[in-house]
């Protein structure tokens, strides 16, 4: 918790909880920390090996394994950051700037329309209801590469392949279907009885949508704008291919990475500071919104 | 001043302007509509936007993708049912097909199994935001530095030689290998090197998903159980599990599908050799590496009608939940 600042503000029903289920066994206990230490560890090393990498020259990395240059450590250098962060044309700072143009709007976009939809799909009849949302979810599985060269041709027609606004569009569109998905899911299992009374007592659907569906589903939009965000963010092939030769100083910092690495040939001592330095924003992101994961947000909010 | 900060001004206050004035528009349509007409004219208002984004970016390319697949090298040459009588006599596709199951059971299993019991474990402890942003670090790589990453872990070096693979600096510790990972193809044993791959990156989405559901059951719920003397099995058996399981079902269909669109993994790793070739990576040769438009089409309607039984489970799904409210 204490990575968080903010968090300890909340409703302390968690810690309660949570001080309830420690005072159980200490066994119990024991085996938790035990199993979560293992698999944090597990899911560190990958990164760690990487982190390492990132200090040594391309000469070491290929000549000894990463622990190595542990203990003591040797050879360690900054130099690998420094390329990176000198390089022009694009420069990476310009790369990081583009990503986020691109990102909050195609993340904010979708969340909105996606939660209309989703709203509709719950709580609203209407013939075909089921039969269209097992499309709409089933659009999931149409791989990407199959939509580029139509939609090219259509914003070839419409002057706009090159702009913000084309990977906007296409961001949105990939990400309806998963977004639909997850908040109709989150949205229908909302307590009907909330709807009936706010509709009893004279309140219209866009009252109830904004009022009631959308702060209630809170937990759930924050996972979606944390995995939207991120798809977006890491996103090359989309951006590769909407913006592409086409206006170049458009593009996001991760094809400028990619860039990058063919440009020096190999690269792998390149990569390892780059992916560093792109990574460090949706971290930031998961932390900011870590806060809204927390028990007591929509529990309590309804009674009878 | 950058002139991009105006821009983004714009769009910042501009975008949500737009999109919450639509669907208050909505309601001042629905007024010139007769009142009983209302309830079945404003679904399909709200998700006006929705479907016509898919349309244009989902559903039309996707049409035409069915129609390629009965064409030949050459868009126009209608050739009937041969790209997909190609695929199931090609020899790679008994393979591939058996490396796409592998992918959609193992890293469902992988994923689901390891997330939820992540989620589960860490809401008990106090360093539960550290925990699962250790969990959640692999999802903020980009597929290019994951890539990267792997190769440092799998990397093998001659006997002899100074191991630079994480995974056989170990083995040599105890004196085993070195183990070449991505080439052992018995059993599929090198896919299976590959799934593990992706488990390390999407279990951080099941992980997030399923805490968040499990944020939302009620704690007084569970402390009653407790005061009853439930044991914690007990409680997460009776009482957690069966309130997860329709975020489950979303996180294993999400999942699913995700396995059987993974190409770039096999892409980055091994090109799709060692026996390592899936559905999809097939699909993106065929189209792009030997410009077989038809039959890369053919490949992509076969994944289409992979997830309709996946679908079929979530129709039935939501009727129950229905049912129930």
């Amino acid at each position: 918790m204490t990575a968080v600042p903010g968090v300890k503000d909340l409703p302390a029903t968690s810690e309660k909880s949570k001080a309830a289920s420690q005072g159980r066994s200490f066994w119990g206990r024991f085996g938790i920390h035990i199993v979560l230490v293992i698999l944090m560890v597990i899911w560190l090393l990958p990164t760690i090996g990487l982190f390492v990498n990132s200090f040594r020259d391309a000469q070491s990395i290929n000549a000894s394994g990463w622990w190595t240059a542990l203990f003591p450590p040797k050879n360690l250098t900054l130099d690998n950051y420094a390329t990176v962060l000198a390089g022009q044309n694009p420069s990476i700072v310009d790369g990081f700037v583009n990503s986020l143009f691109i990102t909050i709007p195609a993340t904010i976009i979708p969340i909105f329309i996606a939660a209309f939809a989703a709203y509709a799909f719950a709580w609203m009849d209407f013939p075909f209801r089921n039969g269209l949302f097992v499309i709409v979810v089933g659009l999931l599985v149409v791989p990407l590469q199959t939509t580029f060269i139509p939609i090219l041709q259509t914003y070839g027609q419409l002057h706009i392949a090159g702009e913000f606004l084309s990977v906007w569009l296409a961001h949105t569109a990939y990400g309806l279907p998963f977004a639909i998905f997850l908040l109709r899911n989150f949205m229908g299992g909302l307590p009907k009885e909330v709807f009936e009374s706010a509709y009893i007592d004279g309140a219209s659907s866009v009252t109830a949508f904004f009022r009631l569906a959308l702060p209630m589903s809170v937990p759930a939009i924050a996972a979606l704008a944390i995995f939207q965000f991120l798809f977006v963010w890491n996103d090359l092939l989309v951006a590769f291919v909407y913006i592409g030769a086409t206006r170049p100083e458009n593009l996001p910092m991760t094809v400028q990475i990619n860039n990058l690495v063919n440009q020096f040939g190999g690269g792998w001592e390149l990569l390892a500071p780059a992916a560093f330095i792109s990574m460090a924003l949706p971290l930031v992101v998961f932390f900011s919104l870590q806060r809204y994961f927390v028990r007591g947000i929509t529990g309590g909010a309804v009674k009878g | 001043m950058d002139p991009r900060l105006g821009t983004a001004l714009l769009v910042l206050v501009g975008i949500p302007a737009i999109i919450v004035g639509y669907i208050y528009g909505t309601e001042l349509v629905l007024r010139l509509v007769p009142d009983r007409r209302r309830s079945l004219v404003r679904p399909w208002l709200w998700l006006l936007p929705a479907l016509l984004f898919l349309f244009v970016f989902l559903v039309w390319p996707t049409v035409l993708t069915i129609a390629r697949s009965f064409q030949g090298q050459l868009a126009g040459t209608f050739v009937g049912l041969d790209n997909y009588v190609w695929f199931f006599t090609s020899s790679d596709a008994l393979i591939s097909l058996r490396n796409s199951l592998m992918w959609v059971v193992l890293l469902t299993l992988f994923t689901v199994g390891l997330g939820l019991v992540i989620a589960v474990l860490v809401d008990r402890v106090r360093y539960e935001s550290v925990a699962k942003s250790v969990i959640f670090v692999p999802l903020a790589i980009s597929m290019t530095a994951a890539a990267v990453i792997w190769r440092f872990m799998f990397d093998y070096q001659s006997p002899g030689h100074a191991q630079t693979g994480t995974l056989n600096g170990i083995l040599g510790v105890f004196g085993l290998g070195p183990v070449s990972f991505l080439q052992v193809d018995t059993l599929g044993l090198n896919t299976v090197f590959l799934i593990l791959v992706m488990t390390w990156m999407w279990t951080g989405f099941a992980m997030v998903i399923l805490s968040a559901a499990l944020k939302g059951i009620s704690a007084e719920l569970l402390e009653a159980a407790r005061v009853d003397g439930a044991t914690e099995w007990q409680v997460f058996r009776r009482i957690v599990f069966p309130l997860l399981l329709p975020t489950v079902a979303v996180v294993s269909t999400t999942v699913v599908i995700t396995a059987l669109k993974a190409f770039d993994i096999v892409w980055v790793m091994t090109g799709g050799n060692f026996d390592t070739d899936v559905v999809a990576s097939q699909m993106i040769k065929e189209s792009f590496n030997f410009n077989q438009f038809g039959r890369g089409s053919a490949l992509a309607v076969i994944l289409l009608i992979a997830i309709i039984p996946v679908m079929v489970v979530n129709i039935n799904r939501f009727r129950a939940q229905e049912a129930i409210r």
